[in-house]
């Protein structure tokens, strides 16, 4: 342990510990703006600079290691006003518009500001212009960046993609897409982990929320609106109410109150996506037991799919998947998203089913998510009608200004049941948005497919949790030992392929989310800097689907009347034109 | 009143001639990787400040130039804007009156002309044209990219056999760079800033000093690939360590009687001792590199034999041949080439120079051995004829004070014009034909012209040429290799063909250079070799680097290395410098400013972990 003195407090903390670890681990708090644990730890905001006796200049806490003996003044004078001239700086800088800005009220540095009461700035303001393909999902605004290159690092370290950069030099250095490209250019797989981690308003997903409202405000249009699971755990965030009484079906009640005609659940389609995917699996996992890897699968679902298999759901992973490793294209699941799955039944199945034509449906989609919004503009998703399955996504966050906005008084909403039929959701479809959910869904599915029994519910828990890779082996009795991994981030992902390509590890099933934790850690989630919610989020999945009545895929009453109906059979004709894809 | 008065200077002057100072060493230690466009605006403006504005093109134009370039950085220019820059330079350079305004506008329309893509990228597309890529100087503008700042973080703490690792993960020839480096890392070094660049050579000849013998690293697992390696100097011995730890199989072709190449034949032992050569071929071949020596190709092998018997070949076959003087009496009895005299001192072949008169001709390194070689030899009076001026030679300053002190007449601005030969076949004079600076040329030294000055006769038993050298390409030719400016031509990966089995580095591809030039191709080589062999095995270490300490920045001064007293060193071919002592590395170590740490290093680029 090294002994040292803060703000004349003596306290004592592990050698490799940094200032700033050491003061926070103390109760003193030091304020910062660039510092992320281990992923940014480069003291470019100078906010946390501290005095340290016996040294000249004062240091950066987020970087600077504890030494014994070390005495530390964290709020001398001398910080105080070079703290404070350095946030000046950054303001000068900076399009403090924060009244029409997305971040407002969640922002780091109008949180400094006031912290540090800065009402004024001497310097004059010099702010750059903004110059962004404003119709990709992802905007950056410069005016607002701040240059914490936190951006940066996420991507290069946690999602590996490198789509940011330092661009230019001296007082011109900014962020731009790497290696001069544009961000239609770049290898950007739209997860968004950049925008949850920008401690201002410079980077944001596409507001669409109008084009709802447009929607809405149409009385020829039918409008419906389908939630994922994730959004159910992170949706009343900024209402001020707790976990437990934001309910699902509270939720329900608040998107009826926007005006949608009909209100309706993604998890209707995780469920029918098991059916699907689960299907697929055992077909190529059996398939991939006997000798003959390119046998016919099946009559009208001819793509004899490689191992082993990766699930499909997550349009950020897809991305990744296409541009980094296309060779690996075969190895998907053909199974489309959920999403996209309940954007074509909704523009046929349903459109069918309540007599309308399908081209008065206007299909939105609430993700928490923001390469969903790349997904539904995906030239091939249009098999409902012809015209794009779903019409517009909008993430967590754009739902939850989309209620403010309207004045919607969230904590005194009743709680209401989503509309029939494809609103309802088995527990198995609600862990869709945790890392490890569509693995653990599947594989209770697929036992029973194999078996003709359900295994316990909770029999696959080692797939369940944050950690960012996580393996194991579960033996289906007929089918045999079926080796299964499970990774979110894309940094993971990526490790996980190299590993498979050397021949490290070997497995049958692969779950793979994009977003570390998977969608409960979404990149259209509400932001909340330097905390992650991610695993609480999760655990609120976890419980829902404790307590659902029903909690396997295939005993959604609701999907077994559709394909009782309409589909025929998993894999058949039909399911293979509206919900498989060949991921062009 | 006086009718004139001693002025001395004002307060105001002494403070501005400090300005200068820190400009001059704040510009000369100034970071590579920088926009080029913002430096030569800003540049520009500095410039503007030092004009008297009296005149027009100066006052004004000098402003507008600023303007434009400003423009251009804030994306407010146009491609038209490139050409009315270099029109408007050209106006002010034409009727400036003072050479402040038209010096100020020529490097203005140099720096357009020279940066022309990176503007273009400005006016396009609104942002530099690369991104900054070189956060740590001293790792920058070291060839092979060796962990500068992690090594010498190392030795201050005084762990000095992995510092010593740490150097061999980019480089294995630790010791040959302690004693023989030009130590390119210290150009741009961000200490002086401060006061002077840290004395890295100096850093790295202590571990290399007292860091003992350090085994290399256990190989990868064997890859069954054969590759040969053609010339067992720096560059031919770096990718024979590299791919060894990499599992393939390397044999080396040597010419000669023994490994090393130009730092065995070309370096005298007086600066680079034999017995510490040895220690870091040693390491190289205990990886499991397989050697013949004495092996000619084309003679004892043919070329396509070694091409087609190997899965992959490196030519490294270095520059081993004297360029001529092409002068009257070259041929006669008493001339040699430097290069034919350095080879045989390699081979401890000591000719016997005792009483006689040594002329060398020539102003590089090479020439600097001859001369205080011959020196070495016994030689009575060893005279050193260059044609330009001290300042010009291309050798190392350290390296021509040190022939002064042991000796040497330095005869500047003297063209050898021809060799006087007696009867007998024998040399015994040079004939030099005085010269006067002229013209710079562009590699920025004058270009030596005729004086009008009757030649000159210096007598001399023995003549030394040491105006160049040139590299063996008939073999190579033969076996249609392309060549450039008399060197094997290469792309940028080392490969000599597209089909990428054939690779070539060092000297024989680039000319003449420094041992850590071959050693970088030899580990560019190695890792592509590897991929083209189908492998990705990188190189790295399991050495941690300490953390960066918290120190002052109060200006001190460097602790150089000292050498041994003239006139006892002149006497043998012991080695000639007295390294640092632990506490000067100590003080050097602590010195360092962390660039790893601090500034854009904490970022992006620190350091390559593995490659």
């Amino acid at each position: 342990m090294v002994k040292l003195t803060i703000n004349g407090k003596k306290v004592e903390a592990k050698e490799g510990t940094t200032i700033l670890q050491a003061a926070n681990a103390s109760g003193i708090a030091i304020p910062f703006l660039c510092y992320m644990p281990e992923i940014n730890e480069i003291g470019a905001c100078r906010v946390c600079v501290v005095e340290v006796e016996g040294i000249d200049s004062l240091v950066a806490a987020c970087n600077t290691k504890i030494e014994e003996g070390m005495s530390v003044l964290t709020n001398s004078p001398r910080v105080r006003k070079a703290r404070r001239t350095n946030v000046q700086f950054i303001l000068s800088q900076h399009d403090c518009n924060c009244p029409t800005c997305s971040r407002n009220g969640n922002c780091s540095l109008q949180d400094l500001a006031r912290e540090l009461n800065i009402q004024d700035v001497y310097y004059s303001y010099d702010v750059p212009e903004n110059k962004w393909d404003t119709s990709f999902p992802l905007v950056r605004i410069e005016s607002k960046c701040i240059k914490c290159m936190r951006c940066i690092q996420i991507c290069d370290k946690v999602q590996s993609l490198n789509v940011w950069d330092v661009s230019g030099t001296g007082g011109r250095t900014s962020v731009d897409v790497s290696e001069n490209r544009t961000i239609k250019e770049a290898p950007c797989a739209l997860c968004g982990q950049c925008i949850t981690n920008c401690p201002v308003g410079a980077l944001m997903a596409r507001d669409d929320s109008e084009r709802v409202f447009e929607a809405l405000e149409d009385p020829d249009i039918i409008t419906i609106v389908q939630v994922a699971p994730a959004v159910r755990s992170a949706w009343a965030e900024s209402f001020g109410i707790s976990r437990e009484f934001a309910t699902p079906k509270r939720m329900a009640a608040a998107l009826r109150s926007l005006g949608f005609d009909y209100v309706f659940d993604t998890n209707f389609a995780a469920d029918l996506t098991i059916m699907e995917e689960g299907a697929e699996f055992i077909e190529r996992f059996t398939n991939s037991l006997s000798v003959n890897e390119n046998a016919d699968l099946s009559a009208e679902h001819k793509h004899p799919g490689k191992m082993p298999m990766f699930t499909s759901c997550c349009p950020g992973w897809v991305r990744f998947l296409k541009s980094q490793y296309p060779e690996l294209k075969g190895n998907l699941s053909t199974a489309k998203s959920p999403q996209q799955m309940f954007g074509a039944l909704t523009k046929s199945y349903f459109a069918e089913k309540i007599g309308v034509d399908p081209k008065n449906i206007f299909s939105v989609s609430v993700m928490p998510c923001t390469a969903k919004k790349s997904e539904c503009d995906l030239p091939e998703m249009i098999d409902g009608c012809g015209d794009p399955d779903v019409d517009v996504v909008i993430t967590t966050r754009e739902l939850s200004n989309m209620l403010h906005s309207q004045s919607v008084v969230v904590p005194l909403l009743p709680e209401e049941e989503f509309d029939s039929p494809l609103g309802s959701g088995t527990g198995a479809a609600v862990v869709f948005g945790a890392s490890g959910g569509v693995m653990d869904a599947a594989l209770r599915s697929a036992y029973f497919l194999v078996t003709g029994e359900n295994p316990d519910p909770d029999a696959f828990t080692a797939v369940r949790g944050v950690k960012g890779w996580k393996e194991a082996t579960f033996n289906v009795p007929g089918a045999g030992d079926v080796r299964v991994a499970v990774v979110s981030g894309l940094g993971n992902a990526r490790s996980l392929i190299e590993a498979l390509k050397k021949g490290e590890v070997s497995y049958d099933f692969v779950e793979v989310m994009a977003c570390p934790g998977g969608c409960a850690g979404g990149g259209g989630q509400p932001i909340n800097m330097n905390e992650s919610l991610t695993q609480e989020r999760g655990e609120v999945l976890w419980r829902l689907d404790r307590e659902s009545a029903i909690r396997y895929s295939h005993e959604n009453a609701d999907v077994l009347a559709l394909y009782e109906e309409y589909l025929g059979k998993p894999l058949g004709e039909r399911s293979h034109h509206l919900l498989h894809t060949e991921h062009l | 009143m006086s009718r004139l008065e001693l002025i001395a200077k004002s307060r105001t002057e002494q403070d501005m001639d400090g300005l200068y100072n820190d400009m001059e060493r704040r510009l000369g230690s100034g970071p590579p990787g920088l926009c080029p466009v913002d430096l030569a605006l800003n540049f520009a403006s500095l410039c503007q400040a030092q004009s008297c504005g009296k005149c027009t093109p100066c006052r004004i134009g000098l402003g507008k130039l600023v303007e434009m370039l400003k423009d251009v950085l804030d994306g407010k220019a146009t491609e038209k804007t490139i050409g009315v820059l270099e029109s408007t330079a050209a106006a002010i350079i034409d009727s400036a009156d003072c050479i402040i305004g038209s010096d100020a506008a020529r490097m203005v329309r140099d720096s357009v002309r020279a940066f022309k893509d990176d503007i273009m990228e400005h006016i396009t597309k609104g942002r530099c044209l690369a991104g900054t890529s070189a956060p740590v100087p001293c790792v920058k503008l070291c060839p092979a990219g060796v962990d500068v700042p992690g090594y010498i973080a190392l030795a201050g703490e005084g762990r000095l056999t992995d510092a010593l690792r740490l150097i061999r993960k980019d480089n294995p020839f630790p010791i040959a760079c302690a004693y023989v480096c030009e130590h390119p890392c210290e150009t741009h070094c961000r200490r002086a800033m401060i006061d002077s660049a840290i004395n890295i050579r100096g850093i790295k000849q202590y571990i290399a000093d007292h860091s003992g013998i350090v085994p290399p690293p256990q190989n990868a697992a064997s890859t069954g690939k054969k590759v040969a390696v053609i010339g067992g100097g720096p560059g031919g011995l770096s990718a024979a360590y590299f791919l060894s730890l990499m599992g393939h199989s390397v044999t080396v072709y040597e010419r000669r009687k023994k490994l090393g190449g130009m730092l065995r034949y070309g370096i005298p032992a007086y600066r680079f001792p034999r017995e510490l050569l040895d220690r870091d071929i040693e390491a190289i071949l205990k990886t499991g590199v397989d050697v013949k020596l004495g092996i000619n190709i084309g003679t004892d092998i043919s070329l396509d034999e070694i091409i087609d018997s190997y899965d992959s070949v490196f030519v490294a076959i270095g520059a081993h041949t004297d360029s001529k003087a092409r002068i009257e009496g070259e041929d006669s009895n008493g001339v040699m080439s430097a290069v034919e005299l350095l080879r045989g001192i390699g081979d401890e072949e000591h000719p016997g120079f005792v009483g006689k008169t040594v002329v060398v001709v020539g102003g590089g390194n090479v020439a600097m051995d001859a001369t205080r070689t011959s020196i070495r030899l016994g030689a009575k009076k060893v005279y050193c004829v260059y044609r330009r001026r001290q300042t010009d030679m291309t050798a190392l300053p350290e390296e021509v004070e040190g022939a002064i002190a042991e000796g040497a007449e330095l005869l500047t601005l003297k063209a050898p014009a021809r060799i006087e030969v007696d009867a007998q076949g024998n040399a015994t004079a040079l004939w030099i034909k005085p010269q006067l600076p002229g013209d710079i040329d562009s590699g920025g030294r004058p270009t030596p012209m005729d004086a009008d000055l009757p030649e000159e006769r210096i007598s001399a038993d023995l003549i030394i040429m040491a105006i160049g050298q040139r590299v063996e390409t008939a073999v190579f030719e033969e076996g249609g290799f392309p060549l450039e400016w008399g060197a094997l031509k290469t792309l940028p990966s080392g490969e000599v063909f597209q089909n990428g089995k054939v690779f070539a580095g060092g000297d024989c591809a680039t000319g003449p250079a420094a041992a850590i030039q071959a050693i970088a191709a030899g580990k560019v080589a190695a890792a592509n070799i590897d991929e083209y062999l189908g492998f990705d095995n990188k190189i790295s270490v399991d050495v941690e680097i300490p953390a960066a300490r918290l120190r002052n920045k109060n200006k001190r001064g460097r602790v150089n290395i000292t050498e041994r007293e003239a006139s006892e060193r002149k006497k043998d071919f012991d080695y000639i410098e007295c390294g640092l002592t632990q506490e000067g590395v100590e003080k050097e170590c602590s010195r360092c400013l962390r660039c790893d740490h601090y500034g854009f290093g904490a970022l992006k680029g620190a350091r390559v972990e593995k490659w």
